[in-house]
C-alpha cells in the first residue's frame, strides 16, 4: 500500500508543480466552453433545440478527462525516455504495483481537472438538473478517468518517442473526442456520422455524465453502463498487457 | 575471501538471429572490484541488462548473491544497487524525495530510511542542497545522487555503468574514492563499465574485456599485459580489440545510448 501511494504521490507532486501541465489540458476545454458555449448557444435556442450549455457542459467535462487522462498516461513514456522507469523496473516491486501506482495518481489529476471544468461551468451559469445526482456523474468521471489514463499507458508502453506521442494525439484524442455526442446532439446528423458516434465509447461517457447532469439521454443509461463497464475492463487489460512486455 | 557473489555461465543473448552476449562465463568475488571492458556495441550494457534482471537471458545461468536472477528476480534485485549508464533520476522531483521514493520501493522503514538518507546526502555532499529539484542540478551533482541512491537500500554488489561519462576530473576521482572505500570498508562488490581505460588500471582489481558478444580476456591488468606483451592496460585492450571504430549505439537497440538520452532531454 504504502508503495503504491509513493507512486500515485509523486505524479500528484509533479502536478502541481507544473503549472503548464495544467493550463495545457484545462485551456481547450475552456476555451471550447466558452467559445462554443456562448457562441453556438443563441443559435441551438433559436433552431429550437433549448439550452446549449447545459448539452455542452457534460460533454466538456468528459474531453477534459479524455485529454488529461490520456496525457498522464503518457507520462509513462516520458519515464521511458528520461530513465526514471528503468530505476523503477529494477526495484523488487511488481510492475502492476508500478503501473496501479503511476496510473492511479495520473486518473486522481484528470479526475481534479474535470470537476475543476464543472465549477467553471458554473460560474458560466451552468446548473445540474439535481444536485443530488451529481455523485453518480462523479462516480461515471472515476471511471472514466481510470479507462482513459489506462489507455494512455498502455499505449505509451508500446511506443518509444515523442513524435509518436504526437500522432497519438492526432489520430486519437481529437477523432474520440469529434466524433461523439460530445458537441452535438445525435438525433439529426446524417446517418454515417451516427453510427461512427455510437462506436466510440465515449460518447456514451457523455451520455450517462448528461443522463445525471442535465436530466437527457440519447442511448439510454442501462446501455451507457454497460458500454462503459466493458471499455474500462479493456482498458485497464490492454494497460496492463502492455505494460507487462516492456523491455528496457 | 575467495566467495563468488557473481556467477555467470554460458550467458546468451538473442536479438532474433543476433548473438549480443555469445555464450560468456565469469566469476566475481565478494568484495572485488571488477572492470568489464569493450568498444561500443560489443555487448556490454546487453550483460549488464541480464545482470540487472531488466532482460531475460536466452540461456545460460546468471547467480547473483546466491539467488537465480531469472527464477528468484525480486530477492536478486535486492542485493544490487545500480547506476545507469543514462540519466535515471526524476527531474520534477527534490533529491530528497527521490531518495525516499527509492527507500519506499525497496521497503525500508521510515525512520532507517531518513536517517540513510541524511548520511548517505551528507557523504556525498548534497545534504544542503535536499530540497532542491533535480532539474537545477549539475551532471556532477547527479550522478553523485545516484550512487547515494544506489546504496540507500545497502545493497551487497553495486554497478556502475559507465558512471564517469561526462564528469569533470575532480567528480571522477572523488567518485572513486568513494567506491574504493566501500570496497575496503564494507566489503561491497563493485561492478563496472568504462572507456576510461586508465580508471579501470586504476581501480579494478580484475578486468573482463568483452568484444563480439564473447569474452576475450580476464585477469589482473598485469596478467593482461603479460599475456599481450604490453606496458599498459589501454595498450593490451587496444591490442585484443584491434584499432578500428565501432558502431555508436549497440545492436540491440532499444539500449538508448548517452548521446541520444542527451539529445532527448535537449527535445524537451
Amino acid at each position: 500500500m504504502g508503495i503504491i501511494y509513493a507512486l500515485w504521490l509523486r505524479q500528484i507532486r509533479r502536478y502541481t508543480r507544473s503549472s503548464s501541465r495544467l493550463i495545457g489540458t484545462i485551456g481547450q476545454p475552456l476555451l471550447l466552453l466558452l467559445a462554443l458555449g456562448y457562441g453556438i448557444g443563441a443559435i441551438y435556442r433559436k433552431a429550437g433545440e433549448g439550452d446549449y450549455l447545459a448539452f455542452l457542459v457534460p460533454g466538456i467535462i468528459a474531453q477534459t478527462v479524455l485529454l488529461s487522462g490520456i496525457f498522464w498516461g503518457l507520462i509513462i513514456l516520458q519515464d521511458k525516455r528520461f530513465g526514471f522507469l528503468s530505476e523503477l523496473l529494477v526495484t523488487p516491486v511488481s510492475r502492476i504495483k508500478i503501473l496501479l501506482g503511476s496510473a492511479l495518481g495520473g486518473s486522481t489529476i484528470s479526475i481534479i481537472q474535470g470537476i475543476l471544468i464543472f465549477l467553471i461551468s458554473l460560474l458560466l451559469g451552468f446548473r445540474p438538473y439535481d444536485w443530488l445526482l451529481v455523485i453518480p456523474a462523479l462516480l461515471i468521471l472515476i471511471v472514466m478517468s481510470i479507462s482513459l489514463t489506462s489507455l494512455g499507458a498502455g499505449i505509451a508502453s508500446m511506443v518509444n518517442d515523442f513524435q509518436g506521442f504526437q500522432g497519438i494525439n492526432n489520430l486519437l484524442i481529437t477523432p474520440l473526442f469529434f466524433l461523439s455526442s460530445a458537441l452535438y446532439p445525435l438525433n439529426n446528423v446524417p446517418r454515417p456520422l451516427a453510427i461512427i458516434s455510437s462506436c466510440n465509447p465515449i460518447s456514451y461517457m457523455v451520455d450517462a455524465m448528461r443522463f445525471f447532469l442535465s436530466n437527457s439521454t440519447h442511448f439510454g443509461i442501462e446501455k451507457d453502463l454497460i458500454v462503459i463497464g466493458i471499455t474500462l475492463v479493456l482498458t485497464v487489460t490492454f494497460a496492463v498487457d502492455r505494460f507487462n512486455k516492456i523491455e528496457m | 575471501m575467495s566467495e563468488i557473489i557473481i556467477k555467470a555461465d554460458k550467458l546468451v543473448k538473442k536479438f532474433g538471429e543476433f548473438k549480443a552476449v555469445d555464450s560468456i562465463s565469469f566469476d566475481v568475488k565478494k568484495g572485488e572490484i571488477f572492470a568489464f571492458l569493450g568498444p561500443n556495441g560489443a555487448g556490454k550494457s546487453t550483460t549488464i541488462k541480464m545482470l540487472t534482471t531488466m532482460l531475460h537471458p536466452s540461456s545460460g545461468i546468471l547467480k547473483m548473491a546466491g539467488h537465480d536472477v531469472t527464477k528468484e528476480r525480486d530477492s536478486a534485485r535486492k542485493t544490487f544497487g545500480i547506476v545507469f549508464q543514462d540519466p535515471s533520476l526524476d527531474e520534477e522531483l527534490s533529491a530528497f524525495e527521490n531518495m525516499d521514493l527509492h527507500g519506499v520501493l525497496y521497503s525500508i522503514p521510515k525512520k532507517t530510511r531518513y536517517k540513510r538518507i541524511e548520511e548517505l546526502l551528507k557523504l556525498v555532499e548534497l545534504w544542503d542542497r535536499k530540497d532542491s529539484m533535480i532539474k537545477t542540478f549539475s551532471g556532477g551533482m547527479r550522478r553523485r545522487l545516484e550512487i547515494a541512491r544506489g546504496l540507500l537500500h545497502e545493497p551487497k554488489i553495486l554497478f556502475l555503468d559507465e558512471p564517469t561519462l561526462g564528469l569533470d576530473t575532480q567528480t571522477r576521482n572523488l567518485m572513486w574514492e568513494y567506491v574504493r572505500k566501500l570496497s575496503n570498508e564494507k566489503g561491497m562488490t563493485i561492478f563496472f563499465t568504462t572507456h576510461y581505460l586508465e580508471e579501470a588500471e586504476d581501480i579494478a582489481q580484475k578486468i573482463a574485456i568483452i568484444d563480439n558478444g564473447k569474452i576475450i580476456a580476464k585477469g589482473t591488468t598485469k596478467e593482461l599485459c603479460k599475456e599481450t606483451k604490453t606496458e599498459t592496460l589501454e595498450e593490451a585492450y587496444l591490442k585484443l580489440t584491434g584499432k578500428t571504430t565501432r558502431d555508436e549505439s549497440s545492436a540491440d537497440n532499444n539500449g538508448l545510448n548517452f548521446k541520444t538520452a542527451m539529445r532527448n532531454r535537449n527535445l524537451r
